[in-house]
């Protein structure tokens, strides 16, 4: 039905390998294999869906031995694709529990914990948020207390605000933690450690030779950890929306409604403005952030090799970056998927379509792994230390280089006021445009921040009556990398067809921003009515130039159906069929008249 | 502690006996969390006014408490167990409230229009069945039925005798009624109609209530007589025996399957192959069949049209209004119970609600439901002054208006309570992503309402038709209705505020929505009116306007929700304590929609860079001011604990000690567990040598 998916265009071919799908190996392992074919979890209760995770996820760990697969990454993929993509009971334990033994534990420790671990004979949590914390790890309240008489370590949730609440696989699952708690010994708060904690089955407290305490080589490993997982998050942001924008294009073709021309039959709803106007920025946005996704990872890497050797001068760049993006892309494709399952209407919101799943799996990364607005703060300090470190005559260097130009001048606030020259058309002056925003909002920040200093408010307080102006700095900041990453990546194109198509994807993507935050350009002086009218011109002229091609960008995605799950997104684009076949299997049809009727409606009616 | 205090007092005791019995640490430790307490002492306002404010006066005040008095001491109502059941269990639970709550009402002398099932409702929100059956079912068949219809139907149904769901959508069908393809042909040689569904796109799929309940079914097909087509009109059908409730023959019946939420109602779809129903059978308040098969119109066409605006007014309030509000209490009790960070080192973790960025999130929603409360009680009164002009004079002259006023309301109002619920739950960090904290089931209750009842877009786009229209009818001098005549106004060209607190004085804020809204339906005007003299054709010409019109309607509604607002405050200015915490509510919800929104109102220099930077001072401002009452406003909403069911959202405040006693009597912590002794235990014997 889809009239152009017969075959894969070659646009599509194209597209494809520019998208770096490095993960079609595991894919087909867990996809072909017979054991690991997967059942409809709609139609299970939640109590059968987690007997399914386990018993997937043991049989998991079989196939990783029996394909060898050791690299982390790729174990990850090969996990996801067994799990189609959703949580599983174990994420906590091979994600967490496992590296930080490798990370934190001594050799003996290794020894004793990490084979049995592996071979999945001990199952362990990571215990770090407490039911009255979160983000704010100084303020968990759980203790380890050594008592040097007996070489143990006494663990206690003392409050009702310290009883450990979240750790995933923990409620039924682990036999082991790692728990993270405030150590005391001789006396003093020695801060934030990891214990490993036997919690279903006897055993006893970890000893460790005295009580004098031992500083960790490096706090900033911790930190390679986090900003690995924020990293993470952009990638899955992208992947989520993908998967969302796969869904709602391709049934957005099927799908007939209404009529454009009297008379005429009714027309695809992707044939309608608003419906592209819907779709279509979204679907740029899931190619922007794949490169951003894809950027972060290989910056991580990179920085995890400088790390290794000793350099640790990059990890606060990379740090605000990944904290800041991991905020701004969740936040973004979560709202996109809500977007585009609203956009399939009111089948939508049946879980045939595979939405509701996506949303409802993918938007708690806007609350876990650094809450987003802490996030986005994070990043405004980054910004806002850079800042006055520019005003101080230090030079940058990084995403945040662009600041030194604004200190440059003398008056910053009159450097927009200057009409700037900009060429709606060109993506490079547009990601100039978007530089000239953020930079105008750091500074309007800092100039707020000075004026609450001024008004006798110590520091603490100024941030906070600040903060506000802080995450739409940050937020300005971001979007600007993006629209800079995006452009960055044209110029690695040498095929033509290819820089074409996704040349109209940045561009479509620089302007909708442009068009969404109009106010921020108007506000700095970088662009004036004319620009906008025209911005808001050519977003629309540019739906139309991307329509022919709507089907072909998103099956470049190349999502098996297997893993979208969506009877709305499938391929064949045979969607009324499927959702009906779907239907019967509803556990209220097992039976013609279900006993709630003899129950409570048959009294009722036996008096007619 | 004014009225509320006391009655709030006995709703959560029920929940702190429950506290009493944790053990050692983690006990309750007095009445109420001394963190909420001082937020109560002195909310500046005489609060129980406010809370006879929202109600509609002290009287419905008394009444509505009545009946939460009502539902909260009756255990089939408690909701305590509802997060950790299956969806059959869901449906069922929801089926035995519904009828359990029509015994009551026939017990204590409810009527069926009066306040009291309102108000029971808007306490048990979505948690009853046969909603379509009492809210579009029987309302159809009273708009669009016959006195001697009406007199048949309508009391079988209130007795639950009948239950009855309304077909309309179609698996490949929705809000575009013309596109249906169910038929009703008739017969005049057995005078009876013919029903089919003759493909898989025209199967009536969604339904509420038919799926497992429903014995009869108001469906709406495409009448042919005399082999033509007579377009959409309704018929009573009955599709489940009365002695068995099995299907009828000819008549396949479901459900639909799994959703995001909404799983007590068995949506359902619907397969008609020729089945036969009598000719009395269609609903012919306007329009009738004779027996030898002419079709005659007795009046006019759009009148079908007065039902769907009626059920669509009513959501507005109890499906979207409701969750928002709700949604805003528990945030915002959670807020000053939960401490995170530090604001001053060296002193204890701050509220989060004194975080500026938590300010940001929430006061906006908790002045938005304030909006959409005043604006939906308008909106039905409108509603009613029409219903009334048509059944009384036959005068239909005000639906075209009214239509466009709830399609564009509906519209917004959805779209912003949904975003709002969502912006609550996430303001709660990880705790809100748990169902005890009652905010992920308002969200997927109050985002259904997005897409039915008219999707969206295309109602944005019915308001935009109706506004291009009275364009047109100003070129002709024609006058045009009262919630319009503004487009006759002059506009200004400049925002005439000159400091902060003038940003504080609505008809400046009142005065740029309305600036805006003028230019962006002018504008969206000029640009169809353009395309069409370039020689555009019509269709073509309204599609490529059509994201500039949604975004006219969009600014239109929001002019006039802002507008209505400040006209509620006007009429308070015997009650000045109230009027002036609704005022800050007012000035709070308008600056912050002009602060979101900002490159409209910059655009065409009506409001200058100064002057922005001005007005966000001044929203700042009104944050601080705000925060210092948020918990007596919220406490006004006045909702009861149970029915709140949220484990952070108590009016005590103690949120971690009901979330952990709560998930003491999770059934999933109530057994052992199959998974572990089926797929672990071999694995974790072998390491107990080891260890």
């Amino acid at each position: 039905m889809l009239g152009n998916q017969k075959q894969k265009s070659k646009l599509q071919i194209k597209l494809q390998q520019f998208l770096f799908l490095f993960h079609k190996d595991q894919e087909a392992l867990a996809l072909n294999d017979p054991e690991l074919q997967h059942e409809d979890l709609n139609f299970l209760s939640r109590s059968e869906r987690y007997d399914v995770a386990v018993k997937k996820s043991a049989l998991m760990v079989r196939k990783i031995r029996e394909h060898a697969i050791s690299n982390p990454e790729e174990i990850m993929w090969f996990k996801s694709y067994v799990h189609r993509g959703r949580p599983e009971p174990l994420d906590l334990h091979l994600g967490m529990f496992l590296p930080t033994i490798l990370n934190q534990a001594t050799p003996e420790q290794q020894d004793r914990f990490f084979m049995p671990a592996w071979n999945l004979q001990i199952i362990g949590t990571y215990a770090q948020t407490e039911m009255g914390h979160g983000s704010f790890i100084r303020g968990l309240e759980t203790t380890a207390t050594y008592d040097p008489s007996t070489q143990e370590f006494v663990l206690n949730s003392p409050t009702v605000t310290s009883i450990k609440w979240w750790p995933g696989g923990l409620g039924k699952t682990s036999n082991h933690a790692i728990v993270l708690a405030q150590l005391y010994t001789q006396g003093q708060c020695k801060g934030l450690h990891a214990f490993i904690v036997p919690i279903r089955r006897m055993g006893t407290h970890e000893p460790l030779p005295d009580g004098t305490y031992m500083k960790p080589p490096s706090d900033k490993l911790t930190y390679g950890t986090m900003v690995f997982i924020r990293s993470m998050i952009v990638g899955d942001s992208a992947r989520a929306l993908s998967q969302a924008c796969t869904i709602a294009i391709r049934y957005s073709a099927v799908r007939h409604q209404s009529e454009l021309k009297p008379g005429d039959p009714e027309p695809q709803i992707l044939d309608y403005q608003t419906q592209q106007y819907k779709l279509f920025p979204l679907l740029v946005t899931a190619y922007a952030f794949r490169f951003v996704g894809n950027f972060m990872r290989e910056t991580y890497h990179r920085i995890t090799g400088d790390m290794n050797d000793g350099d640790y001068s990059q990890l606060p760049e990379l740090h605000a970056l990944s904290a800041g993006l991991k905020a701004f892309t969740s936040w973004v494709a979560s709202a996109g998927i809500e977007e585009c399952r609203m956009a399939c209407g009111g089948h939508g919101y049946s879980r045939s379509s595979g939405l509701p799943d996506i949303y409802v799996t993918f938007s708690p990364s806007c609350t876990y792994e650094g809450e987003n607005t802490v996030m986005m703060l994070q990043t405004a300090r980054y910004l806002f230390k850079s800042y006055t470190q520019a005003k101080s005559g230090q030079k940058l260097v990084g995403t945040v280089s662009y600041l030194n130009d604004l200190c440059s001048h003398i008056q910053p606030q009159q450097v927009a006021s200057q009409p700037m020259v900009v060429d709606i058309n060109d993506i490079s002056s547009l990601v100039e445009a978007y530089q000239l925003r953020a930079a105008n909002l750091v500074e309007a920040a800092a100039r707020n921040y000075r004026m609450e200093l001024g008004r006798r408010k110590n520091k603490e307080e100024a941030w906070n009556s600040t903060s506000i102006d802080l995450v739409r700095a940050s937020g300005a900041h971001c979007h600007y990398v993006v629209v800079k990453l995006f452009a960055a990546k044209l110029s690695e194109i040498t095929d033509t067809a290819i820089h074409d198509v996704l040349s109209t994807l940045c561009l479509m993507y620089a302007l909708y921003g442009i068009s969404k935050n109009s106010g921020d350009f108007l506000h700095a002086g970088i662009l004036n009515d004319l620009h906008i009218s025209h911005v808001h011109q050519r977003v629309k002229e540019l739906l139309a130039v991307i329509r022919p091609n709507a089907v072909a960008l998103v099956d470049a995605f190349d999502y098996p159906d297997a893993v979208l799950a969506s009877v709305l997104g499938r391929y064949d684009g045979n969607v009324y069929e499927h959702m009906f076949e779907w239907a019967k299997r509803s556990p209220l049809n097992k039976t013609e008249v279900h006993q709630s009727f003899y129950k409570y409606l048959k009294p009722l009616q036996s008096k007619l | 502690m004014p009225g509320t205090g006391h009655c709030r007092a006995c709703s959560w005791r029920g929940m702190a006996a429950v506290g009493a019995a944790a053990k050692g640490p983690y006990k309750v430790q007095s009445a109420i969390n001394p963190d909420i307490a001082s937020e109560r002492t002195a909310p500046g306002f005489p609060l129980e006014k406010l809370v006879n404010l929202l109600d509609g006066g002290a009287e419905r005040t008394r009444i509505r408490r009545a009946v939460e008095h009502v539902v909260n001491g009756d255990t089939v109502f408690s909701r305590e167990n509802e997060y950790f059941l299956t969806p059959t269990e869901q449906y069922e639970l929801a089926v035995k409230r519904a009828v359990h709550l029509w015994q009551k009402m026939k017990e204590l002398g409810w009527m069926d229009d009066g306040p009291e099932l309102q108000f029971a409702y808007r306490i048990m929100g979505g948690n009853l069945a046969f909603g379509v059956h009492n809210g579009v079912f029987i309302p159809t068949i009273t708009e669009l039925g016959t006195d001697a219809q009406i007199a048949k139907w309508v009391p079988l149904a209130k007795d639950y005798q009948i239950i009855g769901t309304y077909a309309q959508t179609e698996l490949g069908h929705g809000t575009y009624l013309r596109g249906l393809e169910t038929t009703a042909s008739f017969d005049p040689s057995n005078q009876d109609f013919i029903l089919n569904t003759p493909k898989p796109s025209s199967i009536k799929w969604w339904p509420g209530d038919l799926g497992r309940s429903a014995n009869h079914a108001v469906v709406l097909a495409q009448l042919y007589t005399q082999e033509k087509c007579h377009g959409m009109h309704a018929f009573i059908v009955q599709i489940r025996s009365l002695l068995d409730h099995s299907a009828l023959p000819g008549v396949k019946i479901g459900d639909i399957g799994p959703k995001m939420a909404f799983e007590h109602v068995d949506n359902g779809y619907l397969i008609l192959q020729n089945v036969r129903i009598p000719k009395e059978n269609m609903l012919n308040r306007h329009s009738e069949v004779t027996s030898d098969g002419r079709y005659i119109k007795k009046s006019f066409d759009k009148i079908n049209y007065i039902a769907m605006v009626l059920t669509r007014v009513k959501v507005i309030a109890s499906e979207m209004v409701i969750p928002l509000s709700k949604a805003c209490v528990i945030a915002l009790r959670y807020s000053v119970v939960r401490r995170q960070s530090e604001l001053k080192p060296g002193e204890m973790e701050a509220k989060i609600l004194d975080y500026q960025t938590q300010q940001q999130k929430l006061l906006p929603q908790l002045a938005t439901t304030f909006a959409f409360h005043f604006m939906s009680s308008s909106l039905e009164t409108f509603c009613n002054q029409v219903k009334v002009q048509i059944k009384s004079k036959g005068d239909a002259s005000s639906l075209p208006e009214l239509h466009a006023l709830s399609a564009g309301l509906k519209a917004l109002i959805s779209d912003a309570c949904s975003a709002g619920v969502e912006v609550c739950r996430r303001a709660c960090g990880g705790h809100g992503y748990s169902k005890l904290s009652g905010l992920p089931s308002l969200y997927t209750w109050v985002v259904a309402s997005c897409t039915y009842e008219g999707e969206n877009t295309v109602l944005q786009l019915q308001t935009a038709r109706f506004l291009i229209k009275c364009l047109n009818k100003i070129d002709c001098g024609e006058p045009l209705p009262q919630s319009v005549s503004y487009l006759y106004e002059p506009v200004t060209s400049h925002c005439s505020a000159k400091e902060k607190s003038d940003f504080l004085k609505p008809f400046i804020y009142i005065e740029s929505y309305k600036h805006r809204a003028h230019r962006l339906i002018k504008d969206a005007g000029i640009k169809l009116q353009s395309l069409l003299q370039s020689g555009v054709e019509q269709h073509v010409a309204w599609n490529s306007t059509s994201v500039q019109l949604a975004r006219a309607a969009v600014a239109h509604c929001h002019y006039i929700v802002v507008k209505n607002f400040v006209e509620t405050l006007e009429k308070l200015k015997f009650e000045p304590e109230i009027q002036q915490v609704v005022k800050m509510l007012c000035d709070l919800y308008a600056l912050t929609g002009i602060l979101d929104t900002t490159g409209d109102f910059l655009y065409d220099g009506y409001l200058t860079g100064k002057q922005l930077d001005l007005m966000t001072t001044s929203q700042q401002r009104l944050l601080s001011l705000v925060r210092k009452k948020a918990i007596s406003i919220a406490d006004a909403l006045d909702y009861p604990d149970k029915q709140l069911n949220s484990a952070i959202g108590n009016y005590d405040g103690y949120v971690y000690q009901r979330l952990f006693e709560w998930v003491q009597k999770a059934p999933t912590n109530a057994k052992v567990n199959p998974a572990y002794e089926k797929y672990l235990k071999p694995r974790f014997r072998l390491a107990q040598s080891k260890l």
